[in-house]
């Protein structure tokens, strides 16, 4: 079956319960999502971003609205929507092979034990950690503990990838090579991809369209970027693009003047809510 | 920083790593000897001073003898079953060999328990009591911790049982005892059921308790990995909630070996199970010269049994426990 969107969200509202109260994070979310797109969400800290990604995992449930995964509602967290944690998130006491191997064969019953063990072997080869397969988390790198997660998703063959800030917490070395890697990875399985970022170059660099999120409470999608650059993308050559420059310029324009202060969003949004409407959401 | 002034940094350096190795030395060795030797001395000197109904309080000297004299008796008991078990063999065959119909008797050797006999009784009691608290309060602790309404449902309970004294139990655990478990031939003295009981009901908490909260403070993301994973109830509890609970597990399994292990020579003697508790109650009742020194060999020995224990757990714990870079003591 063939639909015209992958992925739907529509007027996503979240509450969270507090001891003040309910507190709104997000309201008014509406994002369509193509098959084999790669999402970037960006915004400032404290936005909601994860909390996005969290509702299509089916870790949170939206208040109003919901998210609709090739035409049927997500209530519930499953291997479909992989996710990648922001810290990794490995199973400590399990080497990088078995960690993979548990979510193997978890999610793909009716494999071989043959297939079991070239299906987590080719995974890893993926992101190349096969030669630290037999090693415990704690004995890797933070990029390689990544890669592991990375490899544990791809291994659920998930019909999309949710990714929070995979490479928050590494050197920009490392950041770019991974960079480099999950583009490799996203041109040859064409899965899709919701990445969360806070890093701008990253945004552009992986991303066909960039979702900016305007400041919490009550946030929402303030903009939304088509990047359209032809992939494969190369970072040495795209820095001299001006096309590339003129996206950048975009994205910071949006977070550090649009979204500077938090003040006038509050009020931007007070005079929005009166309105009953979703303000300035232009779809690029 | 000039070439000039780094080079007697380097050996300044050297120096302080001289140093550093001594006061290790110091630290490791020779701290825990001197602490050992001022302790005996001052043992001695208040022993010389010490004068009681049953003579001067035994210093080194005789608790050391004392020691010996309980070895000897083992060996002497031992001999005399071995001779017993000869001689009662012998006169079986010799019967056997007059009337080929007749069916030879082995009657046991019933001597006194030897220390080390004492020892082996306490140790397996205490296992016992402690294996069966250990059976209940993992499991029951991995509950408390996985949801909420059982933790506030059992929670008060802990609270109200945990500081009980062994004491305070006792009575009723041996009226139960003699109540419930009555057999022709029991498998169990009555004694031995009450001491184990006893333990096991006061070397339940640490573990509850250390479980629970281990359970209860997984990592959010692990948890989110098993959803994400749809992991059933049962795999969850086996491959996630397990495995990152068992340092905090064993930590209560530690103390409550260690409570266990207190706990037992209480009930050893008040419900008479002939282990060390009893070995200690019954030579204060005999009230010999030597019972004080007697009761001291004991005493020493319980607290290297102790100490022993909580090594043997602590180096199951470093085992089973799969971050190797914790520092566990
Ligand atoms: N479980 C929760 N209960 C209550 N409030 C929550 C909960 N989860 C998130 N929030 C609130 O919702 C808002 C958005 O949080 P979220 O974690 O989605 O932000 P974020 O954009 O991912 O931030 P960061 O970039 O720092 O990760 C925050 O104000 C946060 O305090
Ligand atoms: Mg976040």
């Amino acid at each position: 079956m063939t639909f015209k969107h992958q992925l739907e969200l529509t007027q996503v509202a979240i509450d969270f319960p507090t001891p003040k109260g309910p507190f709104t994070a997000l309201t008014d979310v509406n994002l369509k999502i193509q098959k084999g797109e790669f999402i970037s969400l960006i915004g400032h800290s404290g936005c909601g971003k994860s909390t996005v990604l969290n509702l299509i995992a089916g870790l949170y449930q939206a208040t109003t609205g919901g998210v609709i995964l090739e035409g049927q509602e997500v209530n519930e967290p499953g291997p479909e929507r992989a996710v990648v944690f922001q810290n990794h998130s490995l199973l400590p006491w399990l080497s990088a092979y078995k960690n993979v191997e548990l979510a193997v064969k978890q999610t793909q019953t009716g494999r071989s034990k043959k297939e079991i063990k070239d299906w987590v072997e080719h995974n890893l080869e993926l992101v190349h950690m096969s030669h630290a397969a037999d090693k415990l988390p704690s004995e890797i790198s933070g990029g390689m503990k990544q890669r592991v997660g990375i490899a544990r998703a791809l291994a659920m063959e998930p019909k999309v990838l949710l990714m929070d800030e995979p490479f928050g917490a590494l050197d920009a070395l490392t950041r770019a090579h991974l960079q480099d890697s999950v583009m490799e990875i996203h041109s040859q399985l064409g899965n899709t991809v919701i990445m969360i970022t806070h890093d701008v170059d990253e945004a552009v660099l992986l991303s066909d369209r960039i979702v900016m999120m305007t400041n919490g409470p009550s946030a929402t999608i303030g903009e939304i970027l088509s990047i359209d650059l032809e992939r494969p993308r190369n970072r040495i050559e795209l820095a001299d693009n001006p096309q590339y420059n003129h996206y950048r310029h975009e994205v910071l324009k949006f977070l550090y003047e649009k979204q500077r202060k938090v003040e006038s969003v509050d009020s931007h949004r007070k005079s929005k809510s009166a309105k009953g409407q979703p303000g300035s959401l232009k779809t690029g | 920083m000039s070439k000039q002034a780094a080079i007697p940094m380097i050996t300044e350096k050297e120096a302080s790593f001289d140093l550093v190795k001594l006061t290790g030395w110091l630290k490791t060795i020779m701290l825990p000897v001197i602490g050992l030797v001022v302790f005996i001395g001052l043992w001695n000197v208040l022993a010389k001073n010490i004068d009681t109904s049953l003579g001067q309080f035994p210093g080194t000297t005789a608790v050391w003898q004392q020691a010996k004299v309980l070895v000897d008796e083992h060996y002497t008991q031992q001999s005399k079953a071995e001779a017993f078990y000869e001689r009662q063999h012998k006169r079986n065959a010799e019967r056997v060999a007059k009337d080929p119909n007749y069916q030879p008797k082995i009657r046991a050797f019933t001597g006194a328990p030897t220390f080390f006999q004492q020892i082996w009784t306490s140790l397996y009691t205490v296992m016992v009591g402690f294996v069966m608290a250990s059976l209940f309060a993992v499991p029951l602790g991995i509950l408390c911790g996985l949801s909420k309404s059982s933790y506030a449902a059992i929670n008060p309970l802990i609270q109200l049982f945990k500081p009980i004294s062994p004491l305070a139990w006792l009575p009723l655990v041996t009226m139960v005892v003699s109540a419930v478990y009555v057999s022709d031939d029991p498998m169990f003295a009555k004694s031995f059921i009450t001491s184990a009981a006893t333990v096991a009901l006061c070397c339940l908490w640490p573990t509850l308790i250390n479980t629970a909260v281990g359970v209860s403070s997984i990592d959010k993301d692990l948890i989110n990995v098993s959803k994400v994973l749809r992991l059933n109830p049962i795999q969850h509890v086996i491959k996630i909630v397990m495995p990152s609970s068992i340092p905090a597990i064993f930590t209560g399994l530690r103390l409550s070996l260690g409570i266990g292990w207190m706990v037992l020579i209480a009930a050893e003697m008040l419900a008479q199970n002939p282990g060390l508790g009893k070995f200690v109650w019954d030579e204060f009742q005999n009230g010999s010269s030597e019972s004080l020194a007697r009761i001291m060999v004991a005493v020493l020995t319980i607290g290297i049994i102790g100490f022993i224990l909580d090594r043997l757990m602590l180096q199951l714990q470093k085992w089973v426990s799969w971050d190797k870079s914790a520092t566990l003591r």
